[in-house]
């Protein structure tokens, strides 16, 4: 995991050393990137055996904890952020 | 919308490729889908880097936004406890250390495996990864509906590495730091959290 925050904090180090040229198509690399990296969780997901055949014995009942999950900490986020927007708005 | 369903098609596409063999296990269980998130992170920081003005407007974020990682562990514990009962073949706590994966899905399976039994790491397994998939599906209406916090949170331990590029894209770039700092603190509340509920 930190490896990862590693490496891009050198890719800020080299966005930072070509702040003279403005570089608008890094965006549609980032894009097609996002692809490559679904593609590629789709396949771990679709080789891993355990995933596979746990999905219709278990799938269920891991959906409805996720989705429990999910909604508490939308939920919460969502008050945070009304909280936080109202401050800004009264300044 | 519209990139949402893009995502989803590269994903189904990948697992339909994986099921069929049409891809070599090889290639799958290499260093692959690490050398594409290494490319990503090091693009979306070369992105953050070359555009000066996002510095300025990370100064003008609401310090407040710094709570966002004990809400997310808050809100995921608490909605675990409500579907605890309407689970009533799983403990609490079994609920609990599911949860507390927070979409870490490799971490948390290995542990609840080790100390639960592999029926519910694969649970947790599962849950993990589809929290993770969810996220990367609805953060542009996520962004829409619950403001720009929403995707953060939903992203869990994931929000500094897979999650991360989706979120600059949705919720702005200025998030980053917020997303960054989100994710360091849930990740390492993950093995404690998870430790925990096994034993209780």
């Amino acid at each position: 995991m930190l490896k990862v925050v590693v490496i891009m904090l050198s890719g800020v180090a080299a966005g930072l050393l070509f702040r003279k040229h403005r570089m608008p198509w890094i965006q549609k690399i980032i894009t097609v990137l996002i692809w490559l990296l679904l593609f590629s969780l789709g396949l771990e997901v679709g080789s891993d055996k355990r995933i596979i055949d746990g999905f219709f014995a278990l799938g269920l009942e891991a959906f409805f904890l996720m989705i429990g999950g999910a909604v508490g900490s939308v939920v919460l986020a969502w008050l945070l952020w009304r909280w936080v927007s109202k401050e800004r708005s009264v300044r | 919308m519209k990139g949402s369903l893009v995502i989803i098609a590269f994903f189904v596409l990948g697992i339909v490729c994986a099921l069929l063999h049409f891809i070599p296990m090889e290639i799958i269980h290499s260093e692959l889908s690490f050398i594409i998130l290494a490319c990503l992170m090091f693009t979306v920081g070369f992105s953050l880097g070359n555009d000066t003005e996002i510095l300025k407007k990370c100064r003008s974020l609401n310090p407040r936004v710094a709570l966002l990682p004990f809400m997310t562990i808050f809100g995921t514990l608490a909605g675990c406890v409500v579907v605890s009962f309407f689970l009533p073949h799983r403990s609490l706590f079994d609920c609990l250390a599911v949860g507390s994966g927070f979409g870490y899905y490799s971490l948390s399976s290995i542990f609840i495996t080790h100390l639960k039994g592999a029926e519910l790491g694969t649970v947790a397994l599962l849950a993990n990864i589809m929290r993770e998939i969810l996220t990367l599906l609805s953060a542009p209406m996520l962004v829409k509906w619950f403001g720009k916090l929403a995707p953060i949170s939903l992203g869990g331990a994931t929000t500094m590495d897979t999650t991360l590029p989706i979120i600059t894209r949705t919720s702005g770039q200025p998030f980053v730091i917020v997303s960054v700092f989100h994710g360091f603190i849930v990740d390492f509340s993950v093995p404690f959290l998870v430790t925990l509920f096994c034993y209780l």
